[in-house]
C-alpha cells in the first residue's frame, strides 16, 4: 500500500488495519503515546494521522469506556514501525484488529519523518491511502466536518442544580468527564442546537474538527449566550468559536500544532504550561475587538492559544486543559472556571 | 538576577563504580553555562583525565582530594560567593552538605546554587522524603528507618520477608539488597552499618516495571519533564545495571502521564531548583506506582536522557541555578524554540550497561540491587529490533549482535538459571532461550521482564532463521533484516559469507541505510542541528553531506582499561581540527562523554564504532580523512580494515600501526634495532606450552587470545598454575593460540608518552611507576617527573623510543612501556596511539600533547623544544579502584587492570602529592591502629625500615602471627593477632570487626596467597578500612606520611604549580 500526497509524491510501506482505500488531510502528530485517545478524537475527522512516534500499537487497545469517542475518528493511519505485539494489562485487542472493526485502514514501514518534514515544508496536504492507482483527492474540510461527527440527541448527565451546557462539536469524552462532578447537571447538546431558550447557568463550546466557520448556527448562539451575560469557556475549536461569536477572525496555520509538548505562556503570569494540543485553525490576535485579550500565547510560534474578556465572564483556551493524550499541566482552568462561576448559581 | 561573582564547583573526583564520565559531560557544560555570564569559576577536582579540568574553562582547577579539609581551605582562600553541588555526582553533594552541617559555607557567607541544602537533605534522608511526600499523597514503598541491627530485624518483621534493604546516602546503591530471612539481614547489616548510620527497611517491589523521569524546575515554579525511561529489567536489577529504553514503550497514555503528574507535582512540593530524577516502581498489572527515590542533582540517568533527547540538561540546570527562567533559555538544538518545552523523540534509544567483571577472578556476576557496570552505551534506533542489536555491537565485548554469534561465550548451559537469577549476560541467555523456543509466557515467568521486550527480540530469532533457510536473500529480505538491526558481518555469519560480500549484495540490492537527525521536536520545527544517527527505517537522508571535514572516532563504552582519558583525547583532537579551520565529525556510542555533547563537533554521529558503520559514515560523507589514534583500541583496531577499504586514515600508516599490533613483527623490529625485550613465544598446545615455559624460566606471563572466563592474563610461577590456567581460563589450539612471555620479577617500569612527525620524535613524558612491574600499567602509582629513575635511564629510553618511533613512521601520539632492572632496559609494549596518561602528562608537563599529535597530523610542523623533564613540581597519579561493587574480586593489584578511574594530584614534594593524590583516590590517613601482615621472607626484611618508621611515628602496630614475630623480633611492640582460620584469640578477624582499624598493609606472596590473606583484605574493602597490598607502596606512602604534615599542606591552584 502507498501514502499519495496531493503534490505527487508517494510513500510505499506494507498495510495494516482494515484492507480499503482512504482519503483525507494529511497531518502529521509528535505525541509519543495516545495512539488510542488521538484516534478517537473526533477532531481528527477526515484527517490521515501519520505518527512521528515510529513504534505505534505497543500497548494493544484498552476498553471502549476509556476512548474519547465510540469510534476511530481518523480516516486513515500511517506508522514507521507498528508493533503486531502488544502488551498491556489494559489491552483488550490489538491495533490492527481495532482498525479492522472499523474499517480504517492503516501504513506501516514508511520514512514518517520523511513525510513529516514534507508536510512541515508544503504545509498539509490532501492525501490517500491506497492499494492500487491514486484516485481523486478529496478535501474533507469542503464538508461540514463537525455537523459529521457532532452527536444527533441531546445527552444529560448528573442532576445537580447548577446547569451547564456543553456544545459538542465533537467533544472529546474526557471534557465531559471533567466537567462532572456533583452538583452539576451537564446536558451535552448537538453543535446546532439552540440552547439559547433552554434553562443554563454557564457554557462550554467543546472541541472539533476542521474549519469554525462552518459553525455558523454554533457561532450565532454563542453570541445570543454572550448577550445573556452567560459564563462560557470554550476549548480548541470552541476558542476559535468564542473568537468568531466575539467578532474576531480565525485562519489555516500552515501545518497546525498535533502534540503534547507545546508550551504556552500565561500572559498575565509569565507561567510556561505543557500542553496537548490537535487543531489546524488559530485565532488572529489582531482581530479581538477591546474588551478582549490574549490569555494563552504558543511560545514557539507565538499564535494565539487562548483568549479572554476584561469584564465579561468568557474565555477559552486553543489547547486541551483535558489532556488524553498529553500531559494534565492545564486541568485546572476547569476548576478556575467551574469555582469561578457567581456564588448564587453555583449555590 | 543577581549573579555572583565567583563560584565553587565541585566536581566527582575519580572514576568508580556507580559515578563515572557522566559527571565530566555535566561539570564541562555547568562551567560552559556560567562563563557565559562572565561569572568567575573554581573547579575542585582530583580527575585530571577530565575535559573540565582543562586549561581556559574554569578559572582555576584544584586537583586536590574532595574533602571537608581540603574543600574549607580552598574557600578560604578563593572567597567564593557561590557553590554549585549538583553537578559531581553523589561525592559532591555529599561533600557539600558536609560543608553545609560544618557551618563553613554560613561562615564564608557561600550561598549554594540550585536546590537548597535543606531540600537535597529532604531528599537524601529516607524517613523525611517519605514524610515530604506524604503531604502530599505521593506513594512510597512502605519502609521503616533503622539505626540498628535489632530494629532492622522489628522492621522486617513488621513489613514481612522478603524485604528490601538501602541505605541512606549512598552511591549507586551501595549496601543495598533484597533480603529474604532475618538471618541474612543480621549478617548483611553487620556490614552495611559500619559505613552508614542508617539503613532503610522496605516493602520488596520485585518484578515492577521500573520507570524514570528527568524533571527540570526554574525558581518561578515552571517544571517539565525532559525525557521518561524505563527500564527493561524489572525491580529488582539496579537502574545502572539494567537494559533502559527511552521513551517509555509499554507504558499507555494514562500511566505515562499520571506518572509525569505525580514528577511535578513532587518536584515543585520538594522545591528542587533545577535538575533531578524521579524513580517510579509502576505495577504490571493494576498500574499502581510507587516512588522509589529523587535525585537531586545531575545523574547517570540524566547524562543519558540529555543525550537521548538533545537537550542539554546540565546546561540548562546551571542557567536555572542563576534565577533564569525556563521560558528565558532559547532551545540549543531549533535555536528558535524555548527551553520549556518536552521534548518529543521519533527514534528510541537503548542504554546497555557494560561491566567488566570477568577481569577479576571470583567475581559475582549476578547483577541487582547494587551498581557493578563501568560503563554503557546508547543505540539510537527506530525499532526496538535495531536499536537492541546495535547496543550490543557497541559494548565491544565480541557480541555480533542478539544472535548469530561468532564467539562461543555467547553460548552457555544453564541460560534458565541466569534468565531468572539475572547476570550480566542475561540478554544473551534470552537469546539462546529464545533459540531454543520457549515461549513468551515462560520467559516472563522466569524474568519479570514485560513480554513486549520478549515478543520483540523473538522477532529477531525468527528473522535469524529465515535468513538462514532464504535460498537468497532478496531485497526485502535484507531490509528487513537490517531493519531488524543485523549487521553485515552478522548475516555473513548466518549466510557462512563475508562481511564484504554481504555489504557488495546489500549495496547491489540499495539497502543503503539513511542518515537522520535529532532535532527534540520530531521534526515540528526546522531545526539546525548536527546531531546524528543511521538507521534502516527511512528512504531519505535528513542532510546533505559535509564539505572535506576531519572524522575523529571516539572510544566506546567505558571499561577498565579504556576510559575517560580517551574522550579527553578525542575532544581535544576536535578541538584542534576545529582552531585548524577543520569541519570536523565525531563517531562515538557513550553517552556519558563530552565528546558526544552538542557543541563539540560539527556533526556528532551516535552510532556503532565497528567497521560496517563506520564505511556507512565515510561513504556518505566522504571526510578528508579519519583520526583513530585517539580514542583508545576501538578505533586503533579499526585502522587497518579501514584503510583496506579506502578511507583516508590520518597520523601513523594503518600498516606501521599494524607493525606495533603484531606481536611477531613487533618483536622482530625491536631484535633489528637490538633493542632488548622479555623472551616471549606463541603456543598453540598445553604440552607445547609447558615446554617453552620451562625454557623461559618461571615466572612466566601468560596471554591467551581468546579467553573462556575470568581474566585474560595471568602470570604463571609453576607449571601446575600454568596448566591449571589453561585449562579452566583458555581456548588453546591453533585458531587460539597463547602468548607466554618471561615475567621479570622485581623490574621497575618506565612508561614513555610522546608524540612524532614523520617518524622523528617531537615530544615526549617519561614517567615512572612506583609500583614494580607486576601491577598492571593502569593500576601503578605514576610518578612525574620520575624521582627514582637514573639520567642515564631516561637518556637510553629516550634513544631506544627515537628507533622504534623512526622505524614505525609514527605520526601522532603512541606511549611505550619499559622494563628496567639492573643495567638492562627492556621494551614491553608499544602502542601508536594516545595512551592512558596523555592527559596526566599533558596537564602536568603544560603541553596538550593531543593538540600537539593533532597538528603533526595535519602536516603543521610542530617542532620545538618542550621542558617535560626538568618540571618544577611533582604530580603523582593514583588508581581509582571499585572493589567495594565487585564482591568477590581479589583487591590485589596484578597483571591485569582492576582500577575504573584515577586521579592525580600535584605537590612541591613527591611526599606530598603522593598522599595527596592517594587521598583522592579515596584513601583515608590512619590516625592509630595499623594492621600488618607480610608474605614471605622477602616482604618482611624489605619493608623493615618502613615498620620502624610507622612504631617511631607513634602508631599502634597489630600483625598477623609470623608478621608479629618478625616485628617483636626487631624490638618494636605489636599486638599479635591469630589468622581467620586459627581458633586462637584474638583473631584477625574480630579485630576487623571491632573498628578499630584505620589501616591494613597486607602484602601478599606474590601475586596471589593462601585464602586468608584474601579473606583479611577483601574484609577490608567490605568494612571499609583503607588497605594497602603493594610493597612499594607501603613504603612509598608511610615515608611520605612522615615527611608530611598533612594538615598543613598549602592549596595551590594547577596554575600556582605551573608558575
Amino acid at each position: 500500500m502507498k501514502l499519495y500526497l496531493e503534490d505527487g509524491t508517494s510513500y510505499a510501506g506494507e498495510a495494516f488495519g482494515h484492507n480499503g482505500p482512504a482519503t483525507g488531510e494529511a497531518v502529521f502528530a509528535t505525541g509519543m503515546t495516545g495512539y488510542v485517545e488521538s484516534l478517537t478524537d473526533p477532531s481528527f475527522a477526515g484527517q490521515i494521522l501519520v505518527c512521528t512516534y515510529p513504534l505505534i500499537g505497543n500497548y494493544g487497545v484498552p476498553s471502549p469506556d476509556v476512548f474519547e469517542s465510540s469510534r476511530i475518528h481518523v480516516a486513515g493511519l500511517v506508522v514507521s514501525e507498528y508493533s503486531a505485539n502488544y502488551s498491556h494489562h489494559d489491552a483488550l485487542q490489538s491495533l490492527d484488529s481495532w482498525l479492522k472493526a472499523h474499517k480504517i485502514p492503516a501504513l506501516t514501514g514508511v520514512d514518517t519523518r520523511a513525510i513529516t518534514k514534507r508536510l512541515r515544508e508544503r504545509g498539509v496536504m490532501l492525501g490517500q491511502l491506497n492499494r492500487g492507482k491514486p484516485g481523486a483527492f478529496e478535501d474533507p474540510n469542503r464538508e461540514n466536518l463537525v455537523a459529521r461527527v457532532s452527536p444527533k440527541e441531546i445527552r444529560v448527565y448528573g442532576d445537580g442544580p447548577l446547569k451547564i451546557v456543553l456544545v459538542d462539536c465533537g467533544s472529546k469524552e474526557n471534557i465531559v468527564r471533567s466537567l462532572v462532578r456533583p452538583g452539576i447537571t451537564l446536558t451535552r447538546v448537538p453543535w446546532n442546537y439552540d440552547f439559547t431558550n433552554d434553562e443554563y447557568h454557564a457554557l462550554v463550546l467543546s472541541n472539533g474538527p476542521g474549519d469554525p466557520e462552518m459553525c455558523g448556527p454554533t457561532v450565532t448562539h454563542i453570541r445570543t449566550a454572550m448577550r445573556a451575560g452567560k459564563p462560557i469557556l470554550g476549548v480548541c475549536l470552541g476558542n476559535q468559536l468564542l473568537a468568531l461569536a466575539a467578532g474576531g477572525s480565525t485562519y489555516k496555520l500552515k501545518y497546525g500544532h498535533r502534540s503534547q509538548n507545546q508550551p504556552c505562556i500565561e500572559s498575565a503570569t509569565g507561567r510556561c504550561y505543557i500542553t496537548s494540543q490537535n487543531h489546524g485553525f488559530a485565532v488572529d490576535a489582531s482581530t479581538l475587538s477591546s474588551g478582549w485579550s490574549v490569555w494563552f500565547t504558543n511560545a514557539n510560534d507565538g499564535s494565539v492559544e487562548g483568549i479572554r474578556h476584561s469584564t465579561k465572564p468568557w474565555r477559552s483556551v486553543q489547547f486541551h486543559p483535558e489532556s488524553s493524550p498529553g500531559p494534565t499541566d492545564t486541568a485546572w482552568i476547569f476548576d478556575e472556571f467551574l469555582n469561578g462561576l457567581p456564588k448564587q448559581i453555583r449555590i | 538576577m543577581i549573579f555572583p561573582k565567583k563560584i565553587l564547583l565541585l566536581g566527582s573526583g575519580g572514576l568508580k563504580i556507580g559515578q563515572a564520565g557522566e559527571f565530566d559531560y555535566s561539570g564541562t557544560q555547568a562551567i560552559k553555562a556560567y562563563k557565559e555570564e562572565e561569572i568567575s569559576v573554581v573547579l575542585m577536582n582530583p580527575n585530571i583525565a577530565t575535559v573540565q579540568t582543562d586549561d581556559k574553562l574554569a578559572d582555576s582547577v584544584y586537583f586536590l582530594p574532595l574533602t571537608l579539609e581540603f574543600a574549607t581551605k580552598i574557600i578560604e582562600k578563593e572567597k567564593p560567593d557561590a557553590i554549585a553541588l549538583s553537578f559531581g555526582g553523589q561525592t559532591a553533594l555529599n561533600l557539600g552538605l558536609e560543608l553545609e552541617s560544618a557551618g563553613i559555607l554560613k561562615k564564608h557567607h557561600v550561598r549554594v546554587l540550585g536546590t537548597p541544602a535543606s531540600v537535597i537533605r529532604d531528599t537524601e534522608d529516607r524517613e523525611l522524603f517519605v514524610k515530604r511526600l506524604r503531604q502530599i499523597d505521593v506513594k512510597t514503598a512502605r519502609s521503616i528507618a533503622t539505626r540498628t541491627v535489632t530494629e532492622a530485624v522489628t522492621a522486617a518483621k513488621k513489613i514481612g520477608y522478603p524485604v528490601m534493604v538501602r541505605s541512606g546516602f549512598a552511591l549507586g546503591g551501595e549496601g543495598s539488597g533484597v533480603v529474604r530471612s532475618e538471618k541474612e539481614l543480621k549478617k548483611k547489616l553487620h556490614e552495611v552499618f559500619r559505613s552508614v548510620s542508617q539503613v532503610l527497611v522496605e516493602e520488596y517491589l520485585g518484578g515492577w516495571k521500573e520507570v524514570e523521569y528527568e524533571v527540570v524546575r526554574d525558581a518561578a515554579d515552571n517544571c517539565i519533564t525532559v525525557c521518561n525511561m524505563e527500564n527493561i529489567d524489572p525491580m529488582g536489577v539496579h537502574t545502572g545495571e539494567s537494559i533502559v529504553v527511552a521513551p517509555s514503550q509499554t507504558l499507555s497514555n494514562t500511566e505515562y502521564h499520571y506518572l509525569r503528574e505525580v514528577a511535578i507535582r513532587t518536584i515543585r512540593h520538594l522545591g528542587i531548583v533545577g535538575e533531578c530524577n524521579i524513580q517510579y516502581a509502576l505495577n504490571p498489572a493494576t498500574s499502581d506506582y510507587r516512588v522509589i527515590e529523587v535525585n537531586a542533582r545531575l545523574s547517570r540517568s540524566s547524562a543519558l536522557a540529555s543525550k537521548a533527547t538533545g537537550y542539554p540538561l546540565a546546561f540548562v540546570a546551571a542557567k536555572l541555578s542563576l534565577g533564569y527562567k525556563l521560558t528565558e533559555l532559547k532551545n540549543s538544538v531549533t535555536k528558535k524554540t524555548i527551553a520549556c518545552f518536552e521534548p518529543a523523540l521519533d527514534y528510541l534509544v537503548l542504554k546497555v550497561p557494560r561491566w567488566d567483571l570477568t577481569k577479576f577472578d571470583n567475581a559475582v556476576t549476578q547483577i541487582g540491587t547494587e551498581m557493578k557496570s563501568v560503563g554503557e552505551v546508547m543505540a539510537i534506533g527506530r525499532s526496538f529490533e535495531e536499536a537492541l542489536q546495535k547496543a550490543l555491537r557497541m559494548l565491544n565485548i565480541g557480541a555480533q549482535g542478539f544472535t548469530a554469534q561468532r564467539n562461543g561465550n555467547f553460548a552457555f548451559k544453564g541460560y534458565a538459571q541466569e534468565i531468572r537469577e539475572p547476570t550480566t549476560r542475561r540478554i544473551f541467555a534470552l537469546a539462546q532461550a529464545l533459540s531454543a523456543g520457549i515461549s513468551t509466557k515462560k520467559l516472563h515467568e522466569l524474568s519479570r521482564i514485560d513480554p513486549w521486550f520478549l515478543d520483540k527480540m523473538r522477532r529477531i530469532i525468527d528473522i535469524e532463521s529465515d535468513l538462514k533457510k532464504a535460498k537468497r536473500i532478496d531485497e526485502s529480505a535484507m531490509r528487513k533484516a537490517k531493519r531488524a538491526g543485523f549487521s553485515d558481518a552478522q548475516i555473513a555469519s548466518i549466510r557462512k559469507t563475508s562481511p564484504d560480500a554481504i555489504r557488495a549484495l546489500r549495496k547491489k540490492l540499495k539497502v543503503i541505510p539513511v542518515v537522520k537527525q535529532i532535532d527534540t521536536l520530531a521534526g515540528e520545527f526546522p531545526a539546525q542541528t548536527n546531531y546524528l544517527y543511521l538507521t534502516y527505517h527511512g528512504t531519505e537522508n535528513d542532510i546533505a553531506p559535509s564539505d572535506k571535514h576531519v572524522a575523529v572516532l571516539g572510544s566506546g563504552p567505558y571499561s577498565i582499561g579504556s576510559s575517560v582519558e580517551f574522550d579527553w583525547s578525542c575532544v581535544q583532537a576536535l578541538k584542534t581540527l576545529r582552531a585548524q579551520k577543520f569541519g570536523t565529525i565525531m563517531i562515538n556510542s557513550n553517552p556519558e562523554t563530552v565528546s558526544t555533547d552538542y557543541d563539540m563537533s560539527d556533526r556528532l554521529y551516535f552510532d556503532e564504532l565497528s567497521l560496517e558503520r563506520v564505511l556507512d559514515i565515510t561513504e556518505f560523507e566522504k571526510p578528508k580523512g579519519v583520526i583513530v589514534s585517539t580514542g583508545g583500541q576501538i578505533p586503533n583496531n579499526l585502522a587497518l580494515p579501514l584503510a583496506g577499504h579506502g578511507v583516508t586514515v590520518l597520523g601513523t600508516a594503518p600498516h606501521d600501526i599494524d607493525r606495533a599490533e603484531d606481536r611477531h613483527v613487533f618483536s622482530k623490529l625491536l631484535d633489528t634495532l637490538n633493542i632488548q625485550q622479555p623472551g616471549w613465544t606463541e603456543v598453540t598446545t598445553p604440552a607445547a606450552a609447558k615446554r617453552r615455559a620451562r625454557e623461559l624460566g618461571y615466572p612466566v606471563l601468560v596471554r591467551p587470545s581468546y579467553v573462556l572466563s575470568g581474566s585474560a592474563m595471568k602470570v604463571a610461577y609453576d607449571e601446575k598454575s600454568l596448566l591449571a590456567f589453561l585449562k579452566h581460563a583458555a581456548d588453546v589450539s591453533s585458531d587460539h593460540p597463547v602468548v607466554i612471555s618471561k615475567f621479570i620479577e622485581n623490574a621497575r617500569e618506565i612508561e614513555m608518552d610522546g608524540v612524532a612527525q614523520n617518524g622523528k620524535l617531537v615530544i615526549y613524558a617519561i614517567s615512572e611507576h612506583v609500583e614494580n612491574a607486576g601491577t598492571h600499567s593502569g593500576d601503578a602509582t605514576v610518578v612525574l617527573p620520575p624521582q627514582r629513575t637514573y639520567l642515564e635511564t631516561i637518556r637510553r629510553a629516550k634513544g631506544i623510543t627515537k628507533d622504534i618511533v623512526e622505524s614505525l613512521k609514527i605520526t601522532g601520539p603512541f606511549n611505550m612501556q619499559f622494563l628496567a632492572k639492573d643495567n638492562h632496559l627492556m621494551v614491553i609494549e608499544c602502542n601508536v596511539r594516545a595512551s592512558r596518561s596523555f592527559p596526566f602528562v599533558s596537564k602536568v608537563t603544560g603541553h596538550n600533547f593531543i593538540d600537539i599529535a593533532t597538528k603533526a597530523i595535519l602536516g603543521v610542523t610542530v617542532s620545538g623544544h618542550y621542558r617535560t623533564v626538568e618540571l618544577d613540581t611533582v604530580a603523582v597519579k593514583s588508581p581509582q579502584f571499585s572493589y567495594s561493587r565487585i564482591r568477590g574480586a581479589d583487591p590485589t593489584t596484578s597483571v591485569e587492570m582492576g582500577s575504573t578511574g584515577e586521579v592525580a594530584c600535584f605537590g612541591d614534594t613527591y611526599s606530598e602529592a603522593l598522599i595527596k593524590s592517594m587521598m583522592a583516590a579515596g584513601f583515608r590517613l590512619p590516625k592509630k591502629n595499623i594492621l600488618i601482615s607480610l608474605g614471605g621472607e622477602e616482604n618482611k626484611i624489605k619493608l623493615l625500615p618502613t615498620i620502624q618508621k610507622l612504631s617511631e611515628m607513634g602508631f599502634s602496630l597489630y600483625a598477623t602471627e609470623h608478621t608479629a614475630d618478625f616485628i617483636r623480633s626487631h624490638g618494636m611492640k605489636c599486638e599479635k593477632v591469630y589468622k581467620v582460620q586459627h581458633k586462637g584469640s584474638p583473631n584477625v578477624t574480630e579485630l576487623l570487626e571491632s573498628g578499630v582499624l584505620d589501616l591494613i598493609i597486607n602484602i601478599p606472596v606474590r601475586v596471589k596467597d593462601a585464602i586468608d590473606g584474601f579473606i583479611v583484605r577483601r574484609k577490608a574493602i567490605d568494612l571499609n578500612i583503607p588497605l594497602i597490598t603493594n610493597r612499594q607502596l607501603a613504603e612509598g606512602f608511610v615515608t611520605a606520611l612522615s615527611e608530611t604534615d598533612v594538615h598543613s599542606i598549602p592549596v595551590k591552584s594547577w596554575a600556582e604549580y605551573r608558575e
